[in-house]
């Protein structure tokens, strides 16, 4: 794709690409277990084809994700699309800038060095880094994992440095084989985002995928021709057992079926186009709802108890002598009022929400997709008593505070800070919206005098911090 | 090691480990269990309104077995009535021993039983007949894309005979992880517009079908199955090698051993999916011959029988129905780009 851009940028193409490319190399050598002189030898090699490229690079190192704001995760307004004249108007001015700055540009040789960065990464965050991954016990959810965070990082790279779009490099058989991996991983609402061409659910960085046409065969003839210089570097599944993780088995299924049937990549593309970024007919069209903390699509649960695949999941964790409780009225955003009545504030019961157990707030703000791959995040294989502790019941008979303090209770300590900082925003974000809409209505019917003095009270208490997110709250509506 | 207590009643000794979870239930509990997630997929889906009289498509085999058992247990509670409704495809050596099993069990339930022929219906031809006369073309037979269409059909029209408000069949959920995963790999975006809810509502004039197994894992159903010692007919029909479904299924098999939770992942994800209105099958008419559901001039069942009678078995499989007597359907009908609804055959 880079010789391609160079190739279209140059002065004697027949059309020219009118965009200020920068290239971004993420070194994930520590997620993949490399060592440090590895990581050097490939990070050389990286430099020489950037140099060679000409364009302004930057080198990022997975590390950094321990740095990354919790801005990150939050969805930018995008500048308003202009229309066709304004684009022309766009085009023009951009030629003329273009013009003046040429002579300059030809004169400065290109920066050589990364912008932005200080040094290699430390030995500390190298080490929370291994911790990370090692602490997931599927390959699978390692493989979603390093995505999620390598796709935080170039969006970060991408904002600070002002750049407005991304494009990635990917094949039409890898979007194929993406597109069917998503499938199995309980991703379908999201296909049309994660396989179209363009991905605007970050907001201002929109993703694009240029290279969505051409199949991997081809882009391997053409590095041939044209001598295209390439990098191998290990990923983190090189050398894993086919059988090992659910990207691996639909990689080789779909490669093996193409041998076979030599239409099936071409198919299944065809089909990924004719996918809309839409919610199905009979969802409720409208104000989207919250979007998931890691993906930031919006989210596609319902209720736990609905006739559908997530509620069959969901109250199927509850034994048979208790009665079907009515999980949860709507796809709530904090753990605290899942499958609650109002009498039983749990949150409210201890003084600090961090006390009610965070995994369960983690885990209600995603998506299905992500939640399924956060199960493996640390606790490994199913079992029961770690599900129920998990899986957000926070159930009815006991306090989500001793829970926290279980032997068994997962952690969610090898997170990144910005993840848990961003879902503790979110949900604190939600129960001062929860309180105020409750303040209103009781305000109109003075109905449950007993519960608004108790929440007062709760209120009262030493939360400081709630208090001035409620603040926020109240500001905001 | 004994097996742990059961972590329901806390009384008897575990039998199982539910798949799903990992809980260990005795049997009475995970029977228990079961029936009630599939009163509940019913209830909360209102699939089967009080008064229905439903027609259980029974084949003999384990899903329709357990799926007529668990609604006939159901049945007061729901307010429903039950009809067993079989199809004999004409498939020599299997469906025989088959419809032995359905009799038997209809005897031993004591519900009502029809038997509608597909010789009877269709004019004569048997599946064997199909496969025979589609076996000289060259390439692979497609005899499942005839069974499933003709069976449809044969369905619909046995439950008209008994009267019944609704139809229901012993879909669980590896079938529809199977499908979905089908219906990409062939490129099939009609099928995946349609599939992924419970069942079709019935739009003019067919009745409504729905799934309520659909939630059920196939080993749970293999479970349920054998802990209530139900009698059914498990081999495999003589023509099902040659399906594509197969490869579908060994991929689903795979990806149920990386991830335990795969396959109603799929189902999830199949419910979710969203397509271009333009890849959507256009709105429902009537055929012209014989006034069932159809989206084009021509309903399928009939379109394919014709192209058996003129002794062109595959005029109305694949792209574009040249040759049928069809008023100009005014769109194309398949998706663009390479034919793919037919796998090309590697022998």
């Amino acid at each position: 794709m880079l010789w391609q851009v160079l190739e279209g940028l140059s002065q004697d193409s027949a059309k020219r690409l009118r965009f200020v490319p920068g290239v971004v190399f993420a070194d994930e050598g520590a997620a993949c277990g490399q060592s440090p002189e590895d990581r050097a030898k490939t990070l050389a090699e990286a430099k020489l084809v950037l140099q060679t490229v000409g364009f302004p690079w930057h080198i990022v190192a997975l590390e950094e994700v321990f740095s990354l704001p919790p801005s990150v995760l939050r969805c930018s307004a995008r500048e308003p699309v202009g229309t066709e004249g304004a684009y022309k108007a766009a085009v023009d001015s951009f030629l003329q800038q273009h013009h003046v700055l040429g002579e300059e540009k030809q004169s400065r040789p290109c920066p050589q060095h990364p912008q932005g960065r200080a040094g290699p990464p430390t030995a500390g965050q190298t080490e929370a880094l291994s911790r990370l991954f090692n602490s997931v016990k599927t390959l699978t959810a390692k493989e979603e994992l390093l995505q999620t965070l390598r796709t935080h990082l170039i969006l970060h790279v991408a904002r600070t440095h002002g750049y407005s779009k991304v494009m990635t490099g990917d094949s039409c058989t890898r979007l194929a084989v993406k597109l069917m991996t998503s499938l199995a991983l309980g991703r379908g609402a999201f296909l049309a985002w994660d396989t179209g061409f363009s991905d605007e659910r970050h907001g201002d960085v929109v993703v694009v995928r240029p290279m969505r046409e051409h199949t991997l065969k081809e882009v391997a003839f053409y590095n041939r021709l044209f001598a295209v210089p390439s990098v191998f570097t290990p990923a983190v599944d090189t050398k894993a057992p086919e059988k090992a993780s659910i990207h691996r088995l639909m990689e080789a299924f779909i490669l093996r079926l193409q041998a076979q049937f030599p239409s099936t990549v071409s198919t299944v593309y065809r089909t990924s186009e004719k996918l809309v970024k839409a919610p199905r007919d009979g969802c409720a069209a409208g104000t989207p709802g919250p979007r998931c903390l890691l993906c930031m699509c919006v989210l596609d649960v319902d209720t736990a108890d609905s006739a559908t695949a997530f509620g069959a999941q969901t109250s199927s964790q509850l034994p048979q002598t208790q009665p079907p409780v009515a999980e949860a009225e709507a796809p709530t955003v904090s753990c605290c009022h899942s499958g609650m009545g109002r009498a039983q504030h749990c949150c409210r019961m201890e003084a600090d929400p961090r006390a009610c157990d965070p995994r369960a707030c983690v885990t209600a703000q995603l998506c299905y997709g992500c939640r399924v791959n956060m199960k493996d995040l640390v606790s490994g294989g199913p079992s029961p008593a770690r599900e129920q502790a998990g899986a957000g019941l926070g159930l009815r008979l006991r306090s989500p505070g001793t829970s926290g303090s279980s032997l068994l209770q997962p952690s969610l300590d090898p997170l990144p800070p910005y993840i848990l900082a961003e879902a503790q925003l979110r949900s604190q974000r939600a129960e001062a919206e929860q309180e105020i809409q409750e303040r209103l209505l009781e305000a109109e019917d003075g109905a449950r005098p007993g519960a608004t003095s108790a929440e007062q009270a709760h209120e009262d208490g030493a939360r400081p911090g709630a208090t001035s997110a409620e603040q926020e709250g109240a500001d905001g509506l | 090691m004994p097996a742990p207590r059961c972590a329901s009643c806390h009384k008897a000794r575990a039998a199982l480990r539910r798949p799903r979870s990992g809980q260990a239930l005795c049997t009475t509990c995970f029977c228990a269990s079961f029936e009630a997630e599939v009163l509940h997929t019913v209830v909360a889906g209102r699939l089967l309104p009080p008064g229905a009289v439903v027609a259980v498509g029974a084949s003999g085999g384990k899903d329709s077995t357990v799926l007529a058992h668990v609604l006939r247990e159901l049945a007061p509670r729901l307010g429903i009535s039950l009809h067993l409704v079989a199809v004999d495809e004409g498939i020599g050596g299997y469906r025989d021993a088959a419809l032995a099993a359905v009799r038997r069990q209809a005897a031993r339930w004591e519900l009502p039983l029809t038997v509608v022929a597909y010789a009877e219906l269709f004019g004569g031809w048997t599946m064997d007949a199909v496969a025979r006369s589609t076996a000289g073309s060259g390439r692979s037979r497609s005899c499942c894309t005839f069974c499933g269409v003709l069976r449809r059909r044969a369905l619909e029209e046995g439950a008209r005979r008994v009267g019944a408000t609704h139809v229901v069949t012993g879909h669980n959920a590896d079938d529809m992880a199977e499908t979905v995963l089908m219906n990409f790999l062939r490129g099939d975006a009609g099928r995946l517009a349609r599939g992924g809810g419970l069942g079709s509502p019935g739009e003019g004039g067919a009745l409504p079908r729905c799934r309520p197994l659909q939630l059920a894992s196939q080993k749970e159903v293999v479970l349920y199955a054998h802990f209530r010692r139900l009698d059914y007919f498990s081999e495999e029909c003589v023509y099902a090698p040659e399906a594509f479904r197969g490869h579908a299924r060994d991929l689903l098999k795979l990806l149920e051993a990386a991830r335990p939770s795969a396959v109603l992942d799929l189902v999830h994800s199949a419910e979710r999916l969203a397509l271009a209105p333009a890849a959507r099958p256009p709105p429902p008419g009537a055929c012209s011959r014989c006034g069932a559901l159809a989206s084009r001039a021509l309903c399928q069942a009939c379109a394919l029988l014709e192209g058996l009678n003129r002794g062109r078995p595959r005029l109305a499989i694949g792209k574009g129905r040249r040759g049928l007597d069809e008023e100009g359907s005014p769109r194309e009908p398949q998706p663009s780009g390479p034919p793919t609804s037919e796998p090309i055959p590697g022998f």
